[in-house]
């Protein structure tokens, strides 16, 4: 370790903002000054936030917020070279997401734990921060006293659905195959969500490391990471990571002596949002089109190829190794009864902070949005919440006192999801909303079924006739039963979810929709009446 | 263009990574749209790898046209796909779309006159930190405003005359 750390937060959100070259400005000037002895830049994860890169000066514990590569120069020439603080770039680490957590509650850091701390590509400064220590104690353990742990933790699955990873653990164990597979789920396509690109990019060896210990705790040997054909640098994180697990003898034949043999492999998406869902991933791995299966059976009796599967979500993974180091007991002491642990939310649209947090299961989406997320960006008024992602709840302001864990839509119908809070300001519209989130499901649906198929092209239809004043009461009134038909009538998740955020933007904000309606009004300004073509439209209303 | 050959030899390549059999198809086909400037899998390429996989033509094409980032027809030499999702919508995006079309003059799934660029949507791009997000064929670009994205296709299209 070099006298000075420097460590920049590079991912793929930071890289857009000029991350990358920041840290070769600062790699040059390390050698131009000739300091290579003295001064380390290290590229790592993020930090969690947004509004210009994040460089971290250790052991002085300065961060500093740049946005240009002048501010960069100045930081280097002041701080590094003559020990001066630059205060006007300088900011308070509270208002890093990540680090204020390490400062307030460190112990919720429990997936995001090495992000912006280790360099991700070395699997060294993983092992240092007690990387595969949880699988050397897993292999020491019988399969059936970890599944018992992971179900004793309450871990529950981080991609949406929310079932409890132990159980899922539990039946595939218990199917008798000659063959079973280990699946991670990362696919993440729901629009606002970027938390596993982030894991991935950021720690990618927990999420291998999970993978190792739940195929050694359900006897299979095959492993395979699906991950989305546009996340470059996730792919080339998580291949680093698998070949250098290889290199240490944490992957392949007779796992650190245990007699346990397990192979991982990578495969990719091809822009399908339906992938996202359990079985329609499967047979995307398979090589077919990624249209769902009819469940059941479940993939933990027959799920790829056929045989019994455990297919989790990246986030879930990131979790196991520090349940397995520090057991059941300890993870339960996070988050609430029913939905023990932490969860990472992403902050997206108009909230000020954009970035990512891990906090407690139960915090409440005022919080995140005021204490985490900094508010509305612009000072501009909030008009409404996404929670949950695309397929989640649209909340008004003064629902915002809810907390959020997997009991939250039972109990006051906002999604927990996949974590992300949308803030959307009082520039939008709800019928622009509508038929922005439809023209998405309507894209996504992979046809196999009627119900969603033909439930997100008529609800297209309305909102776009909506749009264009055109529309009545009797549409409004469709649009729900649409909806409420496609909820029990579509075969997977996609479609049987679409109507939840129609349903709440129209019970939310029915006012504005009958706006629309009867005094062709739209506050916003975004709807307008469009003149009648020549040509014959088709009517299908 | 790819010979019958050196579609024998990305196939043997992929086939080091398998675990399975039929578990390369989607993968190996992202690997021969990367040799294709304009982005695309020509048909006779497609049967010959249903031939090195065995898989029957009617299956690869079924697999080709169902995932949007594979395409059967040729596109520009730069594919922007914009993310249409309502992240980047509320954030901005609206007006990103528009500057694309006023500035590149064509519509969805359309390419310019000169094969440069092709215009696609897209979901979600994961990169809702930064928003509005667009992507150029393997580039990433954020935190965008009208003036960024035309300067960014003015850029390419400066690079490409010269």
């Amino acid at each position: 370790m070099k006298p000075t750390t420097v460590l920049v937060s590079v991912d793929s959100n930071s890289i857009l903002i000029g991350a990358k070259h920041f840290a070769n400005v600062l790699k040059d000037l390390t050698r131009e000054h000739n300091l290579g002895s003295i001064v380390d830049v290290l590229e790592t994860g993020s930090m969690g936030n947004y509004n210009g890169v994040i460089i971290a000066i250790l052991p002085d514990d300065v961060y500093y917020l740049v946005k240009t590569e002048e501010e960069v120069r100045r930081i280097f020439e002041e701080h590094i070279l003559k020990g001066r603080k630059v205060h006007s770039l300088a900011i308070d680490k509270e208002k890093i997401p990540n680090a204020y957590i390490s400062e307030k509650k460190e112990e919720t850091k429990i997936v995001t734990r090495n992000i912006g701390e280790i360099d991700p590509k070395n699997i060294e400064e993983y092992i240092a921060r007690d990387g595969y220590f949880a699988l050397a104690k897993a292999l020491k353990m019988k399969p059936e006293e970890i599944i018992e742990e992971i179900k004793e933790s309450g871990l529950r699955g981080r991609g949406g659905a929310g079932f409890p990873t132990g159980l899922k653990w539990e039946f595939t164990a218990k199917s008798e195959a000659s063959q079973k597979y280990v699946v991670c789920n990362a696919d993440e396509g729901e629009p606002g969500t970027y938390k596993d690109r982030l894991i991935m990019e950021g720690d990618p060896h927990s999420v291998v490391e999970a993978m190792i210990i739940a195929g050694y705790a359900i006897g299979a040997t095959k492993g395979y990471i699906y991950i989305r054909g546009e996340y470059y640098g996730s792919v080339e994180n998580i291949r680093k990571a698998i070949s250098d697990a290889y290199e240490y003898g944490f992957l392949g034949d007779n796992i650190l002596g245990s007699g346990f043999s397990f192979d991982l492999s990578i495969r990719l998406g091809a822009g399908a949002y339906v992938c996202g869902e359990e079985t329609a991933l499967l047979e995307s791995i398979e090589g077919h089109a990624g249209r769902p299966r009819l469940k059941p059976p479940y993939p933990p009796q027959s799920g790829l190829f056929g045989k019994p599967t455990v297919i989790n979500n990246v986030e879930t993974l990131a979790n196991v190794p520090q349940i397995i180091l520090n057991g059941a007991k300890w993870f339960k002491s996070f988050g609430t009864e029913s939905s023990p642990g932490t969860k990472v939310f992403c902050f997206a649209g108009n909230i000020a902070k954009r970035g990512i947090v891990e906090l407690p299961m139960g915090v409440t989406v005022k919080e995140l949005v005021y204490n985490y997320g900094g508010g509305i960006a612009g000072g501009r008024k909030l008009k409404m919440i996404q929670t949950g992602g695309l397929a989640g709840t649209f909340i008004k302001p003064e629902q915002a006192d809810t907390p959020l864990d997997y009991d939250s839509y039972k109990n006051y119908g906002v999604s927990l999801g996949s974590g992300v809070i949308l803030g959307i300001d009082d520039r939008s519209c709800v019928v622009d909303i509508a038929l922005n989130v439809m023209r998405f499901f309507r894209h996504e649906s992979c046809g196999k079924c009627t119900a969603c198929r033909e439930g997100t092209r008529a609800a297209v239809t309305i909102l776009e006739k909506m749009s264009r004043f055109e529309a009545t009461l009797k549409d409004l009134d469709l649009l729900k039963n649409i909806a409420k038909l496609a909820a029990d009538a579509s075969f997977c998740g996609l479609g049987q979810s679409f109507p939840i955020p129609l349903l709440s933007l129209i019970e939310n904000f029915e006012e504005e929709f009958i706006a629309h309606i009867e005094e062709h009004r739209c506050a916003a300004g975004l709807c307008k009446k469009v003149e009648k073509k020549k040509k014959k439209s088709t009517k299908v209303f | 263009m790819l010979t019958k050959e050196d579609v024998k030899k990305i196939v043997n390549e992929a086939k080091t990574e398998a675990l399975e059999e039929q578990d390369l198809l989607i993968y190996t086909l992202h690997k021969i749209q990367d040799h294709y400037n304009e982005n695309y899998i020509p048909p006779e390429v497609a049967e010959w790898v249903g031939e090195e996989l065995n898989v029957t033509p009617a299956k690869v094409y079924e697999v080709l046209t169902f995932y949007t980032m594979f395409s059967t027809k040729p596109r520009g030499k730069y594919v922007i796909r914009v993310c249409t999702s309502l992240p980047c919508h509320v954030a901005g995006g609206r007006e990103i779309i528009n500057a694309l079309k006023d500035e590149l003059k064509i519509d969805w799934n359309q390419t310019t006159k000169d094969g440069l660029f092709t215009l696609e949507e897209t979901g979600c791009l994961g990169l809702c930190g930064v928003a509005p997000v667009i992507m150029i064929n393997k580039d990433f670009y954020g935190d965008l405003t009208p003036e960024k994205v035309r300067e960014i296709i003015r850029e390419l299209r400066r690079g490409d005359s010269e």
